[in-house]
């Protein structure tokens, strides 16, 4: 069966074309034989599938249906909680855990009638731009169009499968500095990252509470957005999410009148074959009737990474604080004090990044340090996002490469030294400090893999990208 | 930015204060990684930002409180459930004298 989109789904489902119980048994067959392949989840969750799917079954017999996902398989992150279903963030440390509640974004998609199939493989807690850096004991996930290059990272499970699958589906995903934009790079799907604050963090496992934002993966421009609007909104349960209006993310006005600034450092910064792929979609932008002109961001593009790092490592350090092995997850023996127990269960249960990670957000808090390095990256913060808000004044959407290389292979990742790995989010970071809503979508290929190209808009503005990916999308096919 | 000296003293000194026990072969490895990493953050000295006010979040925060009444939450055995060490409905926990 071909991929319909997810609205012609539901339609069919309604129509009574489809049966939920006979498809998700077809798609929870579809992930069992392609995931000793590929790696794309951690768990499938076929209790829970198949019981959801006969109540909505049940429901459309007798007439009592409702919702917009109506039957449509949702993969969803790791780092999301489901109720009841084993949730580790890709971390050692969460062994066996499984949530008394459900995140606010299972609960929505839940209410229009989604089917949760499983939880998605990803670097440990949100640590990575390749999905190699996942947790002790856990598999790395595959490129479904190049089994020796990565998927991306971090939600590279999501990004895979939403790629590999022959059957309607969206995933639920997370991005702290671009890890939903990068997989859907890597892997030629949609990947739509909201405002900060747009999406309820209730029931999500930080990475770093300043940056984290659940977004959606689809195979098209329309599904990401249906699912992105669906988990919108208000949520008096995470004090951070904003009290705006949710605007209807449709089809819109395209690029008619709308003006598309080309981010020149970050064009420069990219691979030429990947800047050309990018160039060319600009211009399909411009032929759409967008007004295209080059703008500057000097400042994000020399210190985002340094300021993203410093600040996401030194929120994450706290965040992962509370992992000791007493109350969920990994358990020891109880033996000696406090500290010796929680420092044993600790260096068990996590793996090298999140070490290294843990260790750099350490340092950058302590007493003597504190002021040089997390307070100035804070600092400088403010002139990024300040510096954003100024091109704004001139353009609706900016438009730059996603990553700045198509997916690399896995042998070239390890010749990179930490260094090096976190240098490559620098098309990413910046949105993602400025906590800018963004999409990336696939502009062409480069030797059949896929390159992304990146659309930014300023806070709020979630329509004007979805209104341009959407046409831009239709005139790349 | 200080002049650190990053050393395995002042590594074992963090991975302390972070409750990380390290082997000798992960501060072989984590030692120049960490020291490259700072270096690279050194980069921000060259922007002036004395007077600027730090940004601790993309978009300004208002407080919240939520009304003062009574709200449904976790059972106690709800609360532990995911954990192994209990005993009359308590977390059990190492013993800390």
């Amino acid at each position: 069966m071909d991929a319909t989109s997810i609205a012609d789904f539901v339609k069919q489902v309604v129509m009574g074309k489809i049966s939920v119980v006979q498809h998700t048994e077809q798609v929870l067959s579809e992930i069992e034989s392609t995931n000793s392949e590929f790696n794309h989840f951690n768990l499938l969750a076929r209790d829970l599938a198949l019981q959801q799917a006969k109540e909505i079954d049940a429901e459309i017999k007798t007439g009592r249906h409702k919702g917009k996902l109506l039957g449509v398989p949702i993969s969803v992150k790791d780092c999301i909680c489901v109720k009841g279903i084993e949730s580790r963030a890709g971390s050692k440390i969460l062994s066996g855990y499984k949530p008394t509640f459900n995140a606010t974004v299972i609960k929505k998609a839940r209410s229009e009638g989604a089917i949760i199939v499983g939880k998605t493989l990803q670097d440990e807690f949100g640590f990575g731009t390749f999905s190699t850096n996942t947790g002790v004991d856990f598999p790395t996930p595959l490129n479904p169009l190049d089994k020796s290059r990565s998927c991306g990272g971090s939600s590279g499970g999501s990004a895979g499968f939403t790629a590999l699958t022959e059957f309607t589906h969206a995933g639920l995903a997370e991005s702290t500095g671009g890890s939903i934009a990068c997989p859907a790079a890597f892997c030629g799907v949609v990947g739509f990252t909201p405002t900060y604050g747009r999406v309820s963090r209730y029931g999500l496992m930080d990475y770093a509470s300043s940056l984290d934002k659940i977004g959606t993966m689809g195979k098209t421009v329309a599904d990401a957005s249906l699912l992105l609007e669906i988990i919108s909104g208000h949520d008096s349960n995470d004090s951070t999410s904003l009290p705006e209006p949710v605007t209807s993310l449709d089809e819109g006005k395209g690029e008619a009148g709308l003006k598309v600034g080309i981010v020149k450092e970050l064009f420069e910064k990219s691979d030429e074959a990947v800047r050309k792929e990018c160039e060319k979609a600009v211009s399909e932008m411009e032929k759409l009737g967008a007004s295209v002109k080059e703008v500057s961001l000097p400042l994000n593009s020399e210190y985002g990474v340094a300021a993203y790092y410093l600040l996401s490592m030194s929120e994450a350090s706290t965040n992962l604080a509370k992992f000791c092995g007493m109350r969920y997850g990994l358990h020891g023996k109880l033996e000696g004090s406090f500290n010796e127990y929680f420092s044993k269960i600790r260096s068990e249960g996590f793996g090298k990044e999140a070490k290294r990670r843990i260790l750099l957000g350490t340092f950058a808090r302590m007493s003597g340090f504190r002021d040089a390095y997390y307070l100035r990256a804070a600092k400088t913060r403010t002139k990024l996002i300040n510096e954003f808000k100024e091109v704004f004044k001139e353009v609706d959407v900016l438009a730059h490469p996603t990553m700045p290389v198509v997916a690399p292979k896995f042998s070239e990742i390890k010749k990179l030294s930490p260094m090096q790995n976190y240098a490559m989010d620098l098309c990413t970071v910046p949105a993602s400090l400025a906590g800018l809503p963004h999409i990336s979508l696939n502009a062409g290929a480069v030797k059949k893999m896929p390159v992304g190209l990146m659309l930014t808009a300023d806070h709020l503005q979630e329509q004007k990208l979805s209104s341009a990916a959407f046409s831009l999308e239709g005139a790349l096919k | 930015m200080p002049d650190v000296k990053i050393d395995k003293k002042l590594l074992l000194k963090v991975a302390q204060n972070a409750r990380l026990n390290l082997s000798e072969a992960e501060v072989k490895e984590f030692l120049p990684q960490l020291k490259e990493i700072i270096k690279s953050f050194n980069k921000l000295d060259a922007l002036g930002v004395f007077s600027e006010k730090p940004s601790f979040q993309p978009l300004p925060l208002k407080n919240v409180f939520r009304e003062d009444k009574k709200e449904k939450c976790l059972s106690q055995k709800e609360a532990l459930s995911n954990t192994k060490h209990k005993k009359d409905g308590y977390f059990l926990g190492p013993k800390s004298v």
